[in-house]
């Protein structure tokens, strides 16, 4: 049954790919507004048809993504004095800052237990529009970056407002709307019920709630957000009642990063790029849930000894392998929604999930995130590739030269940095070794995985560690900022210095990126990199876990 | 408005723009969706009983012999404190109660139960109720995890003890490698032992998911196994009970 669950998927993603990745095209080399774009343009106060240079564009995100952290912030802190706030208090301070870096930064990182924390205009108002708005952002500087590969000679890059409005209303809230009505179809309720008591069948008290689950849910895929309206997330019943509906969750979770590669090869002009980086994402997605799928159901380990199946942590309706596969397209992408609980993985197991999101998340990665930090592994590869024969490397008739290596290599070093940075200052200090939950390599797991899923903006945990701390909620926070918008600085100013080059014509001693050569190159490359950099830090871990 | 220095124009543009986001995708999309969910699916809109498990035992806590018995959970079935245990797979070590010790709050100390002694306690204690054998591996017949921590750390072993198995409890194996097995002393450190888990010859009857925490904590489903262990227990198993 897990395998007719994996390649069902893969059926399901290919008959939508062109459709998807198409409409997408049309929706960002459109030159019409509709009547209602008309009018959210004139309210903004912006012309849509100006066009911005990389700077510009940079500083419209960064404005809309600050107004987004202080309105996300103060909307949580005046939670009580505003309507649907079920009674609860406003959130705590650090809490509510690390949860507003973490939504807008489409990570989703949860230092709060939602059924008890925060009322349904909270969740409505602050939490599910940035899950529309975070994915709107990382599509439209995926987008930015591919006209820079398409544009010659081009001062300018797009509008930020533009690509923002027309992401949000054109793509994410048609299908969200039809996923959530699916999804309620399931049985994932959508009302406004607050907690109440009902009486079980032996005549005890269980307390129950209810809430606009639904058009959250369907969002929190689509976008790769993963903040569950609940504190279990995906194993909630109510977040996600049956074994289809997490069939259609995963499906939701991979449609637009697996449909924006179309969209890429359309606007370059050359649909088999787009399958060339389709085919490394694909590899590189299959080999891991084919291996967390292993490594889980063969459950080499104490404790999965002893029951018998890696069933700690795990729900009976998706059992281990329904689960694993979740597991590993929500660390593949940047979603972190959970359906199942990391920390009481297998060791081998629970590494796949850290290793996914140590790849940067490009396989295929989050909407728009996964897009461009693929575009940058083929940069680095095809320099790669150059240094070997003695090239200037070129990459879709763009010169990689000093200035846009120097970008792409900065891109790749800021995740390392804060992931291993972040988690020594953990280890070194009190108020970090406090969060463990579990003892030895695995709680060294547990920090690991907070720092690498916050810097790679994922939002999934090792479920055990106790992040709602002044210390986590800062520190993680600014590994959110710092891994969300470095790398974006870097790839709008990769895409404003591409977009100026006139293209260099084909020539016999061009790498042609369209080959299995080339998918084969960019693959080693990405597994190379990530071995390098984080191999140290997986042996003090899971590997010392699994293997002592 | 042209006049304002750019960064200025930005940042209102920016404003705007959550204000009208927010309205069209905070109130107006998830507003529109309850309207649609509620007149097309009213009844898994307004939330399926049926989804949610809930605990069949009584005031005491004690199982309720005629319902099929739900999974472990972490956070107790309740919808406002939902929680997976989280515990890893090598969490094999009890941290044992000290007797007469009391917590700052004056509570006598309960201890740590290791995830491997949570998985044994609850096979043996359904194994009990059920009438069947409780017995697992890496499990000591008295319902913890088997676990020995050896002295010295590397090299041949001059002293075993089963830390998990609070004296004066007898260690599940007499001997390893020749030397006596303790019973552990609560409150000694053992930590700079090398901790040997020991699987032992038995097959477990007790299902899976039977000794196991869910990941929802309110998990509404059981195995078919753990379905099939449990009927014979329950009065009348031929028929399906007409419940409210």
């Amino acid at each position: 049954m897990g395998w007719l669950f994996i390649l069902s998927l893969i059926v399901a993603l290919a008959l939508v790919y062109r459709v998807l990745g198409d409409h997408m095209h049309r929706v960002y080399t459109g030159t019409k507004h509709n009547a209602v774009e008309r009018v959210v343009y004139r309210l903004l106060g912006v012309q849509p048809g100006n066009e911005q240079r990389w700077g510009a564009y940079a500083r419209s995100l960064l404005a809309f993504s600050i107004v987004s952290i202080f309105f996300v912030y103060a909307l949580q802190r005046l939670q009580d004095r505003l309507w649907l706030s079920l009674g609860f208090a406003p959130v705590p301070d650090h809490i509510a800052w690390n949860t507003a870096i973490s939504f807008v930064t489409n990570t989703n990182w949860q230092a709060y237990s939602g059924e008890n924390t925060m009322g349904h205009l909270t969740q409505m108002a602050a939490l599910a529009v940035q899950n529309f708005v975070s994915a709107a952002v990382g599509m439209a500087v995926a987008i930015a970056l591919v006209r820079g590969f398409a544009r010659r000679n081009s001062d300018t890059i797009g509008n930020f407002w533009v690509d923002l409005v027309r992401g949000t209303l054109r793509i994410l809230l048609p299908i969200a709307f039809v996923g959530a009505l699916v999804l309620v179809a399931g049985g994932v309720v959508q009302n406004f019920a607050g907690p109440h008591e009902i009486t079980t069948l032996t005549g005890n008290v269980q307390n129950v709630t209810g809430g606009p689950v639904a058009s959250q849910e369907a969002i929190k895929e689509l976008g790769t957000n993963g903040g569950g309206f609940y504190n279990t997330n995906s194993a909630h019943p109510y977040e996600n009642p049956t074994a289809w509906t997490n069939w259609f969750e995963i499906f939701l979770i991979l449609l637009i990063p697996v449909a924006l590669t179309r969209t890429f090869g359309r606007m370059v002009g050359q649909v088999r790029q787009g399958y060339a980086i389709l085919a490394v994402m694909g590899v590189i997605a299959v080999a891991s849930i084919v291996l967390t799928n292993v490594f889980e159901l063969a459950g080499n380990a104490t404790v999965p000894q002893a029951v018998g199946a890696a069933m700690e942590g795990k729900d009976v309706r998706f059992g281990v392998a329904n689960s694993a596969t979740f597991a590993a397209a929500t660390t593949l992408t940047s979603t972190g929604a959970v359906n199942s609980f990391h920390d009481s993985y297998t060791p081998f197991g629970g590494m796949m999930t850290l290793f996914d999101m140590m790849l940067g998340e490009v396989a295929p990665g989050g909407v728009g995130a996964g897009l461009y930090g693929m575009l940058i592994l083929a940069v680095i590869t095809v320099f790669v590739a150059g240094l070997m024969v003695g090239r200037t490397p070129e990459y879709l008739g763009k010169k990689i030269g000093s200035r846009e290596i120097k970008l792409a290599s900065l891109y790749f070093l800021v995740t390392p940095v804060l992931v291993l940075v972040g988690t020594a200052v953990a280890m070194g200090n009190a108020a970090g070794l406090a969060a463990m939950l579990n003892s030895g390599p695995h709680g060294f797991s547990e920090i690991l995985y907070a720092f690498t899923s916050a810097s790679n903006n994922n939002g999934s945990a090792f479920g055990g560690v106790t992040v709602n701390t002044p210390w986590y909620d800062v520190a993680l926070g600014m590994c959110m900022v710092l891994g969300r918008f470095l790398p974006i600085i870097f790839v709008l100013a990769l895409a404003g210095s591409l977009a100026r080059q006139t293209p260099v014509p084909e020539s016999a001693g061009t790498l042609p990126t369209h080959r299995p050569q080339f998918v084969g190159l960019v693959v080693g490359v990405t597994i190379v990199l990530v071995a390098l950099t984080f191999l140290p830090a997986l042996a003090l871990g899971p590997i010392a876990e699994g293997l002592l | 408005m042209n006049r304002l220095p750019s960064w200025i124009r930005q940042h209102l543009a920016a404003l705007r723009a959550v204000a009208v986001l927010t309205v069209i995708l905070g109130v107006a999309y998830p507003l529109v969706t309850t309207g649609v969910a509620q007149a097309v699916f009213n009844g898994n809109a307004n939330g399926n009983p049926a989804l949610i498990g809930q605990s069949f035992t009584d005031a005491d806590g004690d199982p309720v012999a005629k319902y099929f018995q739900s999974r472990p959970s972490a956070g107790g079935y309740d919808m406002l404190a939902t929680a997976a245990g989280n515990l890893g797979p090598e969490d094999v070590l009890d941290t044992l109660p000290v007797p007469g010790a009391v917590d700052d709050e004056g509570h006598p100390d309960t201890g740590k139960q290791s995830l491997l002694t949570q998985v044994c306690a609850r096979s043996a204690a359904i194994g009990h109720l059920e009438g069947v054998s409780g017995a697992r591996p890496y499990c000591t017949p008295d319902g913890v995890g088997a676990v020995l921590k050896l002295f010295p750390a590397l090299g041949t072993p001059t002293r075993a003890v089963s830390v998990n198995q609070a004296c004066p409890a007898q260690p599940f194996v007499a001997t390893y490698q020749g030397v006596t097995v303790e019973c552990g002393k609560p409150g000694e450190d053992y930590s700079a032992g090398r901790t040997v888990p020991i699987r032992g010859d038995v097959t477990a009857v007790v299902p899976p998911d039977a000794v196991t925490a869910s990941a929802s904590s309110l998990d509404p489903h059981i195995s078919v196994a753990y379905a099939e262990l449990q009927a014979p227990a329950w009065p009348g198993s031929a028929a399906c009970p007409s419940t409210g």
